[in-house]
């Protein structure tokens, strides 16, 4: 089976000495929508630096649709596009030639590369400052500049570092629904965020790096069966009586007696926090998670 | 990529190059017109009508291919180093590197653009010259010749400079305290043959005296050195440099981690 990345035994050892990936394997499916998770310098960057070639491996193999980036890395930057974490384009250049200049890079002619633009530009709602130069866009604007970059040679993988940091949520959002439509067009899409919640509702793989290292590498559905303990917050429509307590669960009361939260373990039901709170005439409000439950784990594998 | 493909990427780079020294034509192209026109006036016109004759031509007639060439090399090795430079210091050169777009492709169209600018200045040089001279044209293809190989030359000097560069003064380091005395002492002012025999001996070890006389000898026909000795050292140095700069490229030197 030929993957969209297929990853072996990949070190990088940085001057120095730093080793930021000590030896890590990782497949990703074409068509996946896959989450790259980890902490600050556990190595996500680097990793999607030896994808795109900007940073040098110091030994593993790496191969994109098939192409082993020794062998024929030209071939294998064809079916990638980069959304970095930063901005790197040239500031001083239009939005629209941004662009236009990345298609001719990629050895698509000027008039194919005008067309591709304004239909990238168009969806991701930068079409009216195709002619502004790019330093006066927003931080929002600039990153949406730079997926419209990364699409315009229609890659067959798009991957997307930390996309949505520092973008408005309402931004994010639509930023989600484009991509969601991109991967359901056959896009595969590989992405690396601090914004756990985003991983649990868009991907349907997973690999949390640690240290250099995968920690995990599943489905997202699986991960979650692996949750042993969920935290739930109640907020409810009247006090809790001193001393009211709940057999068979952890909860603490808030000072003010209105919010519950309850340690639930896995296969526990929770019907009979309902039904004790029923039995006393207090009604639930509502009721939510205290923390995401990837957050939870995410904490525990790399605590681990 | 096909070869229609690296020929399009080729010309973005180039046309990119040209957008950008001709956007910021007030940084590029107007300040040596302005300094090779103070020349002209002032040790061409002025200093220049009580030295008398040199070489068999007037002074100004004598120093005006070798301000044309300090004009060339000076904006060819900027042009490169500045823009790859930038590039870096702004990362805007990793949408190349992600790119397919072959390494030699990437030198040699920063070197054409380099090119580009410094005939561009070239150009304007000469035609600021013909309000202060006449200008014979003894040997046109050699005068081209010369003008193209030595652009080339420098063009790649910039581009090396800017793949070791790790800040703006690194970049402006050579052109101060090397590039503009070699440029100086290399016969644009003066024939070496006014120069004591050790100095004289001394001046052939700079590589821009041939450049400089043989774009002389191209305009008046006049030279301090054998023409097809500067066409040679050129050639080598355009040679070595280009190997040098796409071996720094392919290693990721100072672009890559």
């Amino acid at each position: 089976m030929t993957y969209a990345i297929e990853i072996s035994d990949l070190k990088k050892r940085y001057e120095g000495g730093f080793e930021a990936l000590k030896g890590i394997d990782l497949k990703v499916e074409k068509g996946d929508f896959f989450a790259l998770l980890g902490p600050n310098g556990a190595g996500k960057s680097t990793t999607i630096g030896v994808l795109c070639s900007l940073v040098n491996k110091t030994s593993g193999s790496v191969s994109i649709f098939g192409n082993d980036i020794d062998k024929d890395f030209a071939k294998a930057k064809q079916f990638l596009g980069v959304v970095p974490q930063e901005f790197n384009f040239n500031v001083f250049e239009t939005v629209f030639n941004v662009v236009v200049t990345q298609a001719g890079f990629y050895g698509i002619t000027r008039a194919v590369a005008e067309k591709r633009a304004e239909k990238y530009l168009k969806q991701l709602d930068l079409w009216d400052k195709k002619d502004s130069q790019s330093r006066m866009l927003s931080g929002g604007m600039k990153r949406r500049l730079m997926i419209a970059r990364a699409l315009i040679h229609e890659p067959e993988v798009l991957i997307l570092d930390e996309p949505t940091a520092g973008v408005d949520i309402e931004l994010r959002r639509s930023m989600w629904e484009f991509i969601k439509k991109l991967n359901e067009q056959g896009t595969t899409i590989i992405l690396t965020t601090h914004y756990l919640e985003e991983a649990e509702q868009l991907c349907r793989n997973i690999a949390i790096i640690s240290a250099g290292e995968i920690v995990e590498n599943t489905s997202v559905k699986a991960l979650l069966k692996t949750l042993n303990q969920e935290t739930f917050i109640l907020d409810l429509d009247s006090n809790l009586p001193d001393n009211w307590s709940l057999p068979g669960f952890n909860v603490a009361v808030s000072k003010d007696a209105t919010t519950l939260e309850v340690e639930v373990v896995k296969g526990q039901s929770i019907n009979a926090i309902f039904k004790a709170l029923d039995d006393i005439s207090i009604n639930v409000v509502s009721m939510r998670n205290k923390s995401n439950r990837l957050e939870e784990l995410f904490v525990k594998l790399i605590k681990g | 990529m096909k070869n229609s493909e690296i020929w399009v990427a080729f010309y973005t780079i180039i046309v990119r190059e040209i957008r950008r020294f001709t956007r910021i034509w007030p940084q590029t192209l107007l300040p040596p017109a302005i300094t090779m026109s103070l020349y002209f006036a002032i040790f061409g016109n002025l200093i220049g009508g009580r030295i008398g004759e040199m070489g068999g031509f007037s002074y100004m007639q004598y120093i005006v291919p070798g301000l044309i060439m300090m004009a060339v090399i000076t904006n060819s090795y900027s042009n490169v180093s500045s823009s790859f430079f930038s590039a870096k210091f702004q990362h805007s050169v990793q949408e190349l590197l992600v790119s397919p777009t072959p390494n030699w492709v990437i030198l040699l169209g920063y070197t054409l653009g380099g090119v580009a600018r410094g005939l561009c200045v070239g150009l304007i040089v000469t035609l600021l010259s013909l309000f202060f001279t006449h200008l014979a044209l003894e040997n046109l293809f050699l005068t081209i010749l010369v003008v193209c190989l030595t652009a080339v030359m420098f063009s790649l000097g910039g581009f090396v400079n800017a793949i070791y560069a790790r800040s703006f003064d690194d970049v402006s380091i050579v052109p101060t305290f090397i590039l503009t005395p070699l440029t100086y002492l290399g016969g644009v002012f003066y024939s070496i043959d006014l120069l004591p025999d050790f100095w004289q001996s001394v001046s052939m070890l700079n590589p821009v005296l041939y450049m400089v006389n043989a774009f002389r000898y191209g305009i008046l026909g006049v030279s301090d050195i054998n023409v097809y000795w500067a066409l040679v050292i050129v050639s080598v140095f355009i040679v070595v440099l280009f190997s040098f700069g796409l071996r720094l490229l392919n290693q990721g030197k100072g672009i890559r981690s």
